[in-house]
Formats: structure tokens, sequence, C-alpha cells
């Protein structure tokens, strides 16, 4: 069976659509500007009702009183709605933790009820009418009052092996550090948007831009009190997703849906940017602390970390998230002896969720900075470093599971090394930065390994349906969503291939839960894997019919088709989809989640202005792992895409809520498209030089594919590690220097980092203390200045503290809850 | 709907793709992209509601920097350009460029987009097929050498500067770009440039949420202020189309100035430069570079400043008039010791920019009062430095902008002005540093010194874009950067 679904089809004289470049099944209506997002369709639909949301001005307030009496005298407003409106179930997520209408506020934006008018300004108008009393509450903005406070939430799982005292005790080196880094806003150019309406028969169709429409239906479902097959959810395409429309989108969906479900008229929620980011839910920031040991050689023997996510106010994919984390902070590295504890703070901000990556690239920030701060330290170059420490065959991850080609991670890196000219450039980055003063270049290769399937066994299944009509055109639908990351033309052209016809006989319905039901979220990158094994499943079945039908004539296609419908022989199919060989028992962290890894390589190159700490990326160079690529044209696009993507979320992207004292305590500071700066043409890498890795079939996969969504993303640690070798080349004398660079590394983070270098002391007793100094604890615990201000604050991380014990990671308490078995599971658990 | 009729004479109209369409009932307030959406051309996107992302770019038919006769194509964000400010005028979107089926029928920028990968999910795609029209039209695109932000085809990449994706990294949307050939012999739109833009027309939309009045000529807006005392003069609409968006400003006259030809003048004496309040400052670019008049801060300022989407867009008058604490022209024009003209229904009275800020936000304009020009006296000083500090290189918001024009002579500073933003309240002049360089000789002692001094400069702030230690650590950078590019630049 698995051997079959990685196979191509036998016979020359078939066309075979994988591994063509094709563009975007949609390009043409894309540049076109007629290609319809859910918001587009309200000019479309007559009578719509605007949602306007009256919000929270407070970031954690009783509502002691809801007067919406006064937004009823506003003129064009229809209906408030608030929670004694709800007929089933007041929440609006999978945990039961997130009330769609609040008795208590919970982050600065929360909505407490919402205004339907005839226009968005009469909503708008309505909502600054409708009254609402508070009572303050105590609040927590930063993980740091969380951690102070002991305020944590969901299960506190710890991924463990070997013996890391006793290692960390024999260890030649042994280092400590503590990094605060920040999470990440989608700023999908789309924002959320949903538009329902009720047919004939009183059920409700909901069109939503998510990337879960089964779970939209569910909620929806569970708020109106309805079962699942009174309600349809259809997304037509995303104006790009990210994780940020996995879990975000149903409380949206459940307001319009109730709205129309008591106005009798269709409802439309679209959130404005601001409304968006402060409303919705982020990639999570993290504190991490540890404790690593090295070998004479530069050999991991130990690492001991707690990392410590900022969930916000409610679970929603916190604790997968964490266990994504703990599962990738080996990253590419053989780590003998680890003990990885993870625990969610609660905080009064928006609710943490998905994001491309999903805890991944938090969880190899960690290792990836641990090696970038300690390579100065243990006298080696990082690139050195690095490399001395990648798996070999036959070893395994920390939580058991084979690393499967690790083999693949050395000759990924060699190949780039040589086809960057890597050597060559070092040293022209060294003569360059000899000569000058202000200006100071950094060059730096990272490594990605980033499993591949959901955590969480049981949502790895897909269906899908293939109909043949009787002129031999082919329809077909999956479960998955499209946000742009092709996932619909890989399809397209897994269906073609399977069935052998030329790919513009292939059309692809919008995915609709009365057409696949129960899916999976369109996530873990597992979007064609699991969707394009289901399609392949459909059509094998239809095509064994066909061959039943043809006997052996060869009969052309479109004739085939005509003789077996005249046969009475089913021209359509259902496809199914579950992913073979997962097992993963999240309570003691082992198991083997992922079918397979994908790897990749990237070198960076990067240059700083002395003067301001501002840089440019002069080149970057990929090596990536796409298995054989279904669609070139768009994996190619995934791996940019997702690489300047996180070199954003490294550099420029820089959340910031108001942690002061002050009246907008809690509010996000950074919550439009002028305070919020996404990279743009500027930030593009001048050369960018991209190939995907060869001989690297999948056995197994559709297609002998690959998955490519999120890795890539991490690719772009290439662009901090350049930034931190170019900041250590402003040391004087040019001695190897420990840089500590904030993440993200914005370009004051970037000035602080190198003023560091320049004052750096190049006494080998001065950069190697026992134990930290008062000074340095005092920037371990935010001053009361720092506190005051915005938050994450660009601060350099801890410096490294060399020895034993150094600084010591926070242990849980004996009775820290582990994570449920079922901690991702939707519904109760 | 709610809210009334809307009375206009004559009636709005506008140009969409070649259709003549009544405004309908539109508001005073209504941005051009929610009055295109809701004709159902949804092309046009909303990505932010405050010009920062071009989601929603349209093109619209504007006369063209170099000579009026013709018209260019220019890219502006529907978002921030009122619909009632379109009455007359042209206006093109994605849907008019091309059409999806058949192949043949998108348009050579379509084209180049699809086929290079240039959209993946498409939200942003067609504001940036827009603003890539604009550039593929502009009439002094001609190949030549490449660079890495000038295809060899002629391409600006600064055109796309206003345009954010989220998706592909930018690589193939830049490949597109530099892919293009020039329009063919048959192109409409090429050839409608060649003829002149639809001229301004007066304008007058009474609605209970208040008046949209677009005068025909300076004397008629200086009367509506004088009998508007509340009245907000609008022109680029890039500040006033934030305040409408974001923060729910529905003031109950607007007075649109933008058209004026009274404000759109640009002469060049032996003595001044200047500069009419509403060019945008995509054509004083321009119409600077047909002039031997060298502006230097200035034109260090205009190419950074912003957008291409803004600049297309945005006026001196209007980034003095809402006078920002940040607005990067202001600090350049300080070190330029730049004056404003004032004009009201009484006559003009001319006012150092050092002296026209009063407080946040605040300025000497009285009511009544317009910006008619910025006046600038040549002969420029021989030293000069502009540093913006942002995060980002292209289209971002200054956390500090440092402004530097200093006279050197016999190695002595004879002269020094320092223009500072987003240190203080206002714009300011660093005096203190002034004072400090006037008469030393311009050496390293000097500027170590002097550096000192304007570190000390201004009382800035934390905010999301900088510490105020990083703030005041750039003030301390921008002297020894200067004298380090004073010595690389020989």
């Amino acid at each position: 069976m698995s051997t079959d679904l990685s196979r191509l089809p036998d016979g020359s004289h078939d066309p075979v659509s994988v591994g063509l470049d094709v563009p975007h099944e949609s390009a043409a209506l894309h540049v076109t500007g007629t290609a319809l997002y859910t918001d587009d369709l309200v000019p479309r639909t007559h009578g719509v009702l605007h949602a306007h949301p009256v919000t929270s001005p407070h970031a954690h307030a009783r509502v002691t009183d809801l007067r919406p009496e006064p937004a009823y005298g506003v003129p064009g407003v229809v209906r408030v709605l608030t929670g004694a409106d709800v007929p089933g179930v007041n929440d609006a997520g999978v945990k039961h933790d997130e009330p769609l209408f609040p008795h208590e506020v919970m982050f600065h934006g929360h909505a407490v009820c919402w205004v339907l008018g005839e226009t968005l300004e009469a909503a708008r108008r309505g909502a600054l009418a409708v009254e609402v009393d508070y009572e303050p509450l105590p609040s927590l903005v930063t993980v740091t009052e969380a951690i102070a406070a002991d305020s944590y939430q969901g299960g506190r799982p710890t991924l463990a092996r070997g013996d890391v005292e006793s290692a960390l005790a024999d260890a030649a080196h042994v280092f400590s550090g503590r990094i605060d880094f920040a999470g990440q806003e989608h700023f999908y150019l789309e924002t959320h948007c949903s538009l329902a309406h009720l047919d004939e028969a009183g059920q409700v169709f909901v069109q939503s831009s998510t990337q879960h429409p089964t779970e939209t239906q569910e909620i929806v479902a569970h708020v109106l009190g309805l079962a699942s097959h009174e309600v349809t959810v259809q997304c037509l395409r995303m104006g790009g997703g990210f994780g940020g429309k996995e879990m975000q989108p149903h409380g949206f969906a459940a307001v319009a849906a109730l709205g129309a479900r008591l106005t009798g008229r269709p409802v439309r929620v679209r959130l404005t940017r601001q409304q968006d980011m402060a409303m919705s839910g982020k990639r999570h920031g993290f504190d991490a602390q540890w404790r690593a040991g090295f070998d004479d050689s530069g050999r991991l023997v130990a690492l001991d970390a707690t990392l410590t996510s900022d969930g916000g106010w409610s679970l929603d994919l916190s604790e997968p998230v964490l266990a994504r984390a703990l599962c990738h902070v080996d990253n590419a590295y053989w780590i003998p002896h680890l003990r990885l504890h993870g625990r969610v703070a609660r905080t009064h901000k928006t609710s943490q969720t998905a994001f491309r990556g999903f805890g991944g690239p938090q969880g190899m920030l960690v290792i990836e900075d641990v090696l970038g701060r300690c390579a100065p330290l243990l006298g080696l170059e990082p690139r050195e470093l690095r490399r001395r420490n990648f798996y070999a065959d036959g070893q395994e991850t920390p939580y058991g599971q084979p690393v499967r080609h690790a083999s693949r991670i050395t000759a990924a890196w060699d190949q780039l090394v040589e086809r960057a000219d890597v050597a060559a450039r070092e040293a022209e980055v060294a003569a360059f930065n000899a000569a000058h003063e202000h200006t100071k270049r950094g060059l730096a290769l990272t490594p990605v390994k980033f499993g591949i399937s959901f955590n969480f066994t049981a949502f790895n299944q897909a269906g899908a349906l293939v109909h043949v009509y009787k002129d031999g055109s082919v329809l077909i639908n999956h479960g998955g969503t499209e946000m742009g990351q092709g996932l619909h033309t890989k399809m397209l052209q897994v269906a073609a291939t399977a069935l052998g016809v030329p790919l513009d006989r292939v059309r692809l319905a919008p995915t609709r839960t009365d057409k696949v039901p129960n899916t999976s979220a369109t996530a873990a990158s597992s979007g064609a894997d699991l969707n394009g094994a289901a399609i392949k499943h459909a059509c094998e079945q239809v095509l064994a019919r066909l061959r039943d039908v043809d006997a052996g004539r060869g009969l052309p296609w479109d004739e085939l088709v005509r003789t077996a419908y005249f046969s009475r022989v089913p021209l359509w199919a259902a496809g199914f989809y579950a992913t073979e060989g997962l097992h993963w028992d999240s309570t003691i962290m082992r198991g083997h989640p992922f079918k397979y890894f994908a790897y990749g390589v990237a070198a960076a190159e990067m240059e700083v202005d002395g003067f301001t700490g501002a840089y440019r990326t002069r080149r970057v160079d990929i090596v990536h792992d796409v298995g054989d690529s279904l669609s070139p044209l768009i994996d190619l696009g995934q791996i940019e895409g997702g690489f300047v993507q996180g070199a954003g979320w490294l550099t420029l992207e820089d959340l910031r809520w108001d942690a002061s004292s002050g009246p907008g305590r809690g509010r996000l500071t950074t919550s439009s498209a002028s305070t919020y700066k996404l990279p743009s043409f500027s930030e593009m890498p001048e050369v960018l030089h991209v190939s995907l890795l060869e001989r690297a079939h999948e056995d197994g996969v559709v297609y002998g594919s690959k998955a490519v969504g999120e890795p890539p993303l991490m690719l772009a640690f290439s662009v901090r590690e350049a930034l931190r070798a170019a900041c250590a080349a402003f040391a004087p004398a040019g001695r190897p220097v420990s840089v500590d660079l904030a993440s993200p590394a914005t370009p004051e983070a970037v000035f602080w980092a190198l003023q560091q270098a320049r004052g750096a002391c190049t006494s080998e007793a001065e950069q190697a203390r026992n134990e930290p100094s008062e000074a340095e604890q005092a920037r371990n615990e935010p001053s009361e200045a720092e506190q005051a201000r915005n938050e994450p604050s660009t601060k350099p991380p801890a410096p490294v503290v060399q020895g034993s014990p150094g600084l010591v990671p926070d242990q849980p308490p004996p009775d820290a809850p582990a994570l449920h078995p079922t901690s991702e599971e939707v519904g109760e658990p | 709907m709610d809210g009334g009729p809307a009375t206009a004479e004559g009636g709005v109209t506008i140009s969409v793709n070649g259709r003549s369409l009544p405004l309908g009932d539109a508001r005073p307030h209504t941005s051009a992209l929610d009055w295109l959406r809701a004709q159902g051309l949804t092309g046009a996107k909303e990505g932010c509601a405050e010009g920062e992302c071009g989601a929603c770019a349209v093109l619209v038919a504007r006369p063209d920097p170099h000579d009026a006769g013709t018209t260019r194509w220019t890219a502006v964000n529907a978002c921030l350009v009122l619909a009632v400010a379109l009455d007359g005028q042209e206006v093109v979107t994605a849907e008019g460029l091309g059409s999806p089926t058949p192949v043949e029928r998108l348009h050579p920028v379509q084209h180049e987009m699809a086929v290079r990968g240039g959209s993946q999910c498409g939200y942003c795609t067609p504001g940036f097929v827009c603003s890539m029209a604009a550039e593929f039209y502009r009439p002094d695109r001609v190949p030549g050498e490449a660079s890495d932000e000038v295809g060899p085809n002629g391409f600006d990449l600064h055109a796309l500067s206003g345009n954010l994706c989220r998706c592909t990294g930018y690589r193939p949307i830049r490949d597109a770009a530099f892919a293009l050939g020039s329009p063919d012999a048959d192109d409409v739109l090429a050839a409608r440039s060649d003829t002149p833009p639809p001229a301004p027309v007066g304008t007058r939309l009474t609605h209970p949420d208040g008046v949209f009045v677009r005068p025909r000529s300076l004397a008629e807006a200086l009367e509506l202020l004088v009998e508007h005392p509340d009245a907000v003069p609008v022109a680029g609409c890039t500040d006033h189309g934030v305040e409408v968006n974001l923060r729910g400003l529905r003031p109950s006259y607007v007075v649109a100035l933008d058209r004026l030809p009274e404000l759109r003048g640009l002469v060049v004496t032996d003595d001044v430069v200047e500069l009419g309040a509403a060019l945008t400052l995509t054509e004083i670019e321009a119409r600077l570079s047909d002039t031997d008049a060298e502006v230097p801060l200035l034109s260090a300022v205009l190419p950074q400043f912003a957008s291409r989407l803004i600049r297309n867009a945005a006026t001196l008058g209007g980034n003095l008039g809402t006078a920002s604490p940040i607005g990067d022209t202001a600090p350049a024009l300080l070190a330029l010791d730049a004056t404003l003209v004032l004009v009201s229904v009484d006559g003009e009275r001319e006012v150092p920019l050092a002296s026209y800020f009063t407080g946040y936000r605040e300025t000497l304009r009285k009511p009544g009062e317009l910006i008619r020009a910025v006046r600038v006296p040549r002969p420029p000083a021989g030293l000069t430095g502009f540093h913006k500090i942002a995060k980002r290189r292209f289209d971002d918001i200054s956390g500090v902008a440092v402004a530097l024009a200093l006279d050197v002579t016999g190695g002595v500073v004879t002269r020094a002005r320092i223009g500072l933003g987003g240190v203080a309240a206002t714009p300011l002049r660093a005096l203190a540093t002034e004072e400090a360089l006037t008469g030393r000789h311009w050496d390293a002692d000097t500027v170590a010194f002097a550096a000192r001094v304007l570190a000390d400069e201004g009382t800035p702030i934390d905010d999301q874009r900088a510490s105020a230690a990083y703030r005041s650590a750039m003030l301390g950078q921008a002297l020894p950067r200067l004298w380090h590019e004073s010595r690389e630049s020989r």
C-alpha cells in the first residue's frame, strides 16, 4: 500500500501532471481581481446586515452591567447580540474555556457583545452607544509576570531522555542562559470574515475564511444548539491563513450565524485590521531557560531547559503547540541527555494559537540560540559546531522516533556549502570586516529538521470525492482548504495523474462540509499528504472499475467513461486516507508521532550598519527537501515565502503590549499595519538561490513528495545567526565574542547587540564567569522602567553564564499535570 | 439606508474601467475602496485601511508631472481617497486591466504575475497588479543598466514599495516586474496617456453626515474656510483617510484643495525654490528633476518617504498641515531653513518653519489660513545628511529622523542647521548642537563633542517604534555618521 502511494502510474502514454511547473490554479483569477473571497460575496448578496463588536477597554475586568438599549436609538441598528441570545452553548472554543459573550473580559479588545446594522457605519455607531460597566481586576500582561505569579494553564509536559544531571556534572563545558522571545502576528492580508444565512429549511449556511471548516461547523452548531447536519460551512479560498484561521474563525462565524438565525437575514462579520490584530490569537512568544553541556570537541552531551509559552487568556492550541515545541528543541542535533519542561503561562492577552511551524520554530530557536551563543565560548566556528552535532543514521529523537534519512542533513549541508561557495565567501566577509569600521557582514548556516504529521494521531486522516461525468470531465472535492499554499493546484495534479487524464479535464470545487465531512484542519503542512492520498484512493477506485469495463481493449478515456456509464458502473468514489505507523502518548511525550522529517539548510549573509543597527540581506542560499516535488513552482513559492515570513518573525515583526500600570494596560500597541512591520520589498534578499534536495523521494507518501508548508519558515534562523555574526565582528581586535541578540532582532536590538560586542572585554576571565554578577541578575529581572515599557522590550537576553550550576532552569512541582492524552482533541476531553 | 439622502450639484459620476458610474448613496467620507466594492468591483481589497499594504491600489488618470497635457496612470490607495473626491475622474481597477479568460485577454502585467508564481493567496495581487501597471506605463521608464532596485527594463522596484505580500517573499513579483516589456501599439491605456487627463471638477456633496466641497479656486476655498471655521482642508487624504477609517473621524465639512492650480506651482529663482503645497511628493520629485535646482535634503527624503502609493497622493501642505511630530519632510525642511507661505482672505504671510510648530499637532496656522507654498532658500548648504531610522527600509515611519545641513568654509563650520523628528512633541531644530558646531573646525574632536550635545537634544520617549534610549543613541550617532560619510565620499 505505502509503496503504491508513492509510485507514479505505469505506462508512459499517461500524461503525468505531478512534477510539472504549473501556476496556481486560481492565478488568472487572482491577477484580474475576479477571485472571490468571503467578503467579496457581500455586495453579491441581498439584504446583508453588518456586525461590529463592543470591545473591552480593560485587560481583565468583570462585566457588571451591559445596556444595549441606547444602540437601538442609532439609525440603522437592527439588533444587539448578547449572551442572552445564545440558544446553545455560549462558547467559541473546543475546550469550553472561551465564552463567546463573556461576563469576565480577559484581554484588552475582548468582544462583549456585537451590534448588527444595515450598514457597517450604523453598526459601528451602535457599538459606540452600547453601555458597559466594568469592574477592573488584576491582570498579568507579560510572561515574566505570569511566571512570578505562578499563573499557568493546561498540562506541564516533560520530555526527557538519559541522565541530565550526571551528564552536566561530567561535561567539559557547561553554559546557561535565558531568552525571552516574541511571538508573531499572522497578518494574513485577508482579515477574519464570515457571512451566514439561512436556507429555506432554516439550515445555516456559513461562508467563512477558515482553515478548519469542520470545526467551524461544530462550533456554530453548538452555539446555536443544532446538530452538525443542520450547519454547512464553505470556504471558497482564504487570503492567507498561516495557522491563524485554524481555530480563531469559529467564534466570528458563530456570531454571524447567530445573527442570521435571530434576524432571518444574511449577516457579515468582517474584522478590520485593528480588530483582527487586537482580537485574534498569534504565534506564542516564549521564555526559555537553559543549561547546556558540551564535551571537549564541542559535542552536545546534555540539555536542561524549561520553556514557558505565553498562552494568553485561554488554552486554544497552546498545549499541542507546546508539545511540538518540545519535540523540536533538538532540531537537527543529537543530544544524548536531555530534560525539557514545558508550561503554558496564562496571561491577559489574546489566546495565542497555531502559526506556521506550530511551536516548532520556538523550540528550534532555543537550540539555535544555545549554539550561536556558545560557539565562541567553545572556541569553535558556529558552522563547525552545528555540523559536528548533526544526527547520524540510526539515532533517535528524544521522544523515541528513529530519525529516518538523518544523513540527508549532512548531505544537504555539504551540498549548500559547496553551491553557495561558503568557504570563499567567509574569507571575503572577513576581509570586508577588516576593511570597514562601521559596516560589518556576517554569514551563517542553519539546518532544519521538521516532523510531518499532526502530533495527535487521530487528525491524520482525510477524505475526498471524485466525480467523473459522462463526458469524461472530472470534478474533485477534498477536505483541505486553499489559503494560497497551492493545495488545490497540487490536488488537481494528483487527480489528473492518478486518472491519467490531462490537467485541464479536472476541476476542483470549493471546500464544503456537506461534501467531505469530519475533516481535519488544513494545517501541520499535511494538506497535500493527507488529501492527496485520499484523492488518489478515490481515483483508483474509479479506475479499477473502468479497467474492468475496458477489459484490455485500450479504449480512449472519453469512450471508456461513456461505455462504463451505459454498463451501469458508478463513476464516482469517495476516497479516504489514514496515515499509517503513527503513535503518540502525550502523557509521557513518547512515540512515533511523525510520518517523516522534512529537511532543509540555509545560508544567509547579512550586512549591518554600525551607526544604527540597520541591516540588509545580501544573499541567501537554500537547499530544501520536498521529496519528489508534486508542483515545483508551488513548492518554490512555499520555500521562499516561508523563509521571508520566518525572517520577519526573527527581525522586524515586533509585537508590543502596553505593560504599564496606566489606563491602556494590556492594549496591543502594535495593532495596525503602520506600527507592526511585515517584510516588504526592501527585506527581500538581494540574491536568492533556492534548490530542491536531489534524490529525495519519500517512500510511502503521495507520489514520493514531502510536505512543504511549514519547514522553510525555520530556514530563517540563518538570518538571525548571520546578524549575530555581524554584530560579533564589531568586537575589538576581532576576538570571538558571545553575542546576546534579542528576538526579534530589530535594528534597535541589533544596535544594542553590536554595542555590547564593541564594548566586549576580551579577557577570558571576564568572559568565563562562574556566577552571574549582580548586574546580570538584575538584567534577568526586568527593572521597573522596563516593566513600564511595552512588552517584549528589545533588551538583550541575559548573557550566557559559563560553568555549573550557573542559571538553573525552573523545575516543575511534583504535582505538575501532564498533558491530557487527548489534549489536542476537539470537544470534551 | 440610514442617514438620509445625499445631494450633489449636477450629480457625482466617476469613470471606472471606461464606464461612467454615479456615486449613488455614498457618503462624504466613503472611501473609493468601499464605493468600488459596493459597485461589485471587489478586486481591490481592504488589507489595512491606512495606506500601508496597497491591497486596495487602483489607477487614476492624473496629469503627467513632466507634461500636464498628457496623462499619467497613477496608482493610489483607494482606501484613503474619498470616493466623492474622484468626481469626473477616470479610474482603472485590476478588473479593468484584463480578463481571466481567454488567457490572451490578460494584461501583460497580469500575465507575468500569473505565470511566474507572483500570486499565492491572491489577496494582495490586484493591488500589486495596479502598482505594477502604473510603472509599466510610466513614459520615462526606459531599458538600461539593471541594479538591485531597477530592472533591465527600467522598472523601478520602488513603484511596488507600498504593496505588501505575506505569501511569496516578493522574488517572483520582482521577476514579473523585471520581465515586462513595453506597451503594445494598440494598448488602450497607453494611448489614453497621450491625451490630457480629466480636468478637476467643482463638487459639492451635502449629506446629513457632512459636506464635501471641491472649490474651483483658491479664493473660493478661502471664503469657505471663513464661512465654516470647523472645515477640514484636505489634499491627498493620506492622513485624513486614516483618521476617517481608523479613528472614526466624521468631519461635518471637508474642503478639497489638491487640485487647486494656485497651490500647485513650482518656481525656481536664484534665491529660492518655491514648492506648491498641493503638489504631490511624486510631482515634486519629478518636477525638481526638470529644473537645475538642487534641494539636497528633500531629494534624500522623498524616495524614503512612505511609499510610491502614498507619495502619489501626499503633499507638503498636508504633511506640514497635520504637524505630525515625525513627518519626515519637516526635519529636512527645518535643516533647509524653509519658510511657509500662509494665505487667507486677508492675504499672505511668510513664517519660518522653525517657529511654525507650537505643540503636539499644533501650529501657528490660524483658522481660515492655508499653506500655499513652501520656500527653500538657495543655495543649499554644502554638507548634508538625512538619516531616517526605521525598522524597514521601504515604506516605514521613522522612529527618529535627523536632517543635517552644514556650511564648512576653510575647514570651519560657518553655519549649521539640524532638523529632528521623532524626539519631541513637534519636529524641532537642534539649536544647542548647531551652536556647538558653529565656528569650530570640522574635525573628529568637534564631531565627538557636538555628538554628545546632539544626543541630549529633544525629549524622546519609549514607544512601539523605538525606545527613548535608542532614539538618543541615534541622535548621538548622526554627526559621526555624517563625518564618516563626508570622508568616504571624498
